[in-house]
């Protein structure tokens, strides 16, 4: 394999690796935050930060973590980063951090942060560790967001709760519902495998 | 499945029963075409007017979807009409004529062709729709209910506002009022039964009349389209826990009152009974109606919505594999070893 360069490594995340539409990872919140646009958009970028962090630290330590027991490692890493960003959840954003609740404890166990660990970060150096997971981070924060921007429009008539239509149209309850969101979600993975055909 | 035949049966003359998909299609479709002419005169001209708008979306989202994703397209079998009709079928009267166009797309579409077109898709792509549209505009499909017309004025509804003779279905009093209530809105006991066995009564477009529907279901069991056993089974099993558990003590339900409301006889014989979402063989058939019945109980008396027949058909569907599963017919061939 053909060493990639770091801005390869940042841009696979955006479209090649996309996490939710392409490697069909970290689905769970992808299905729940995505109600309205600011959970999509927190939720993108609290994984964005704990998956960068994470990244660097667990390449600056691959030489250290002993092959038998990374995954625990990995997870303390990871747990580390998410209470740093639960707490200043809680502090600056109390609103945001109580709509999306129990889902940020979850990082700890999303499949992306522990996924590029195993798969990128234990295995590369820290700059490119750094460049993979500032993109597949920015990738999972767009696609949370282009999710979230369908489904608050269609089922809830507002974009970052401000109204969009004022009158005459009436919202798709069902798109702000887990089904829309499976729907939804099943559409959006249908037309991006549509675009990677050509 | 249209191709070269997978099974090869030689030595000629065959004895050819004359049935092809068409033509039971067809037939469902003629024995549902009753219901609709009656609900003309319970409901009004509107309710034509809203199953055209279901039937002709159906059969349009059916061709486009085959042709999105490169299938054959088979819209002169009947069966996107017959889930066109089945779909007006279940909707109220008066709801704005955009509703069934989005229920036909995400009857056909998505709960059809997505989950592999006919002979493939696990639920009841016209039940589908209607959860869809109920999850989706809940007011809209909730607050359409028509009082039926008593003076054959079919255009009463035409172009007034629905919104302000809209009323309550028969479940919807009794559960929320109780049964003094209901016979205070529609009359002594033996004028209910006589009014819902027609059809004169608040409900969906075609799931009024169980005389109409009854007829049309015997004559499917006649044509031997269907078997007696799930319809049965599933009325039946209404009464039954209904009679045992809808009263305020034990076995003081009424059964008669709970299968004349509602979709029952429309899903027993017309729902229940699809050839794709249903088991073939007879305790699988029995046991599949029974389980129907249960649950359309328990959401009636238990649930939030006042009728549930829909819901336990799509809650029994993805129970069709296993059951067919279960109930393997024994094999005529020796076994191995004997």
């Amino acid at each position: 394999m053909a060493k990639k360069t770091v801005f390869q490594e940042f841009k696979k995340g955006l479209w090649s690796e996309v996490p939710p539409y392409r490697l069909v990872l970290g689905l769970c919140p992808t299905l729940a935050m995505t109600k309205g646009v600011d959970n999509g958009f927190g939720m993108g970028l609290a994984v964005t930060f704990v998956l960068v962090c994470s990244n660097v630290l667990i390449s600056a330590l691959r030489k250290v973590i002993p092959k038998d027991v990374r995954i625990a490692c990995f997870i303390v890493v990871v747990a580390t980063f998410v209470i740093i960003v639960e707490l200043t959840m809680q502090a600056f954003t109390y609103p945001l951090f109580l709509q999306m609740g129990i889902f940020i404890p979850l990082i700890v166990v999303n499949c992306i942060p522990l996924g590029r660990a195993e798969a990128f970060a234990y295995k590369n150096g820290m700059v490119a560790s750094f460049a993979d997971g500032l993109g597949m981070g920015l990738g999972y924060t767009i696609s949370l967001t282009v999710l979230a921007i369908i489904r608050e429009i269609l089922g809830n008539n507002t974009f970052w709760n401000h109204e969009v239509f004022s009158s005459g149209f009436q919202p798709f309850a069902f798109m702000v519902t887990a089904p829309g969101a499976f729907v939804c979600l099943g559409l959006m993975l249908c037309l991006m495998n549509m675009l990677g055909k050509k | 499945m249209v191709g070269a035949p997978l099974l090869t049966v030689s030595v000629s003359p065959h004895v050819k029963s004359g049935e092809s998909v068409e033509k039971i299609m067809w037939t469902v479709v003629a024995c549902l075409l009753p219901p609709l002419i009656l609900s003309i005169f319970i409901f009004g001209i509107q309710t034509l007017i809203i199953t055209a708008i279901s039937v002709a979306s159906c059969v349009a989202a059916e061709a486009l979807s085959q042709r999105l994703l490169h299938r054959p397209i088979t819209i002169k079998d009947g069966s996107a009409a017959i889930t066109g009709l089945l779909l007006a079928y279940v909707i109220p009267p008066g709801v704005p004529y955009w509703i069934p166009i989005l229920g036909a797309v995400m009857a056909i579409y998505v709960a059809k062709h997505l989950l592999g077109g006919i002979g493939f898709n696990i639920f009841n792509p016209a039940l589908i729709g209607r959860a869809f549209l109920m999850a989706t505009f809940p007011v809209a499909m909730t607050s359409a209910w028509l009082p039926p017309i008593r003076d054959a004025a079919v255009f009463k509804y035409m172009g007034s506002g629905i919104d302000a003779v809209s009323t309550a279905t028969p479940l919807y009093v009794l559960k929320h009022y109780g049964a003094s209530a209901l016979m205070e809105k529609f009359g002594s006991m033996s004028t209910i039964y006589g009014d819902f066995f027609v059809g004169w009564r608040p409900g969906c477009i075609g799931e009024t009349s169980a005389l109409l529907l009854l007829i049309g279901g015997l004559f499917l069991m006649y044509k031997r389209y269907i078997t007696w056993h799930i319809p049965v089974s599933v009325i039946v099993s209404v009464a039954f826990f209904t009679w045992v558990f809808g009263g305020e003590r034990l076995f003081m339900g009424n059964p008669l009152l709970a299968i004349l409301s509602g979709g029952v006889f429309l899903g027993a014989f017309f729902m229940a009974t699809d050839y794709v979402t249903s088991p073939s063989q007879v305790p699988a058939k029995l046991i599949f109606g029974a389980g129907i019945g249960a649950l359309t109980v328990l959401i009636r008396l238990k649930g939030g919505y006042p009728e549930g027949v829909c819901y336990a058909i799509l809650l029994m569907n993805p129970l069709v594999p296993a059951l067919e599963g279960w109930f393997r017919p024994k094999r005529f061939a020796p076994q191995k070893g004997a």
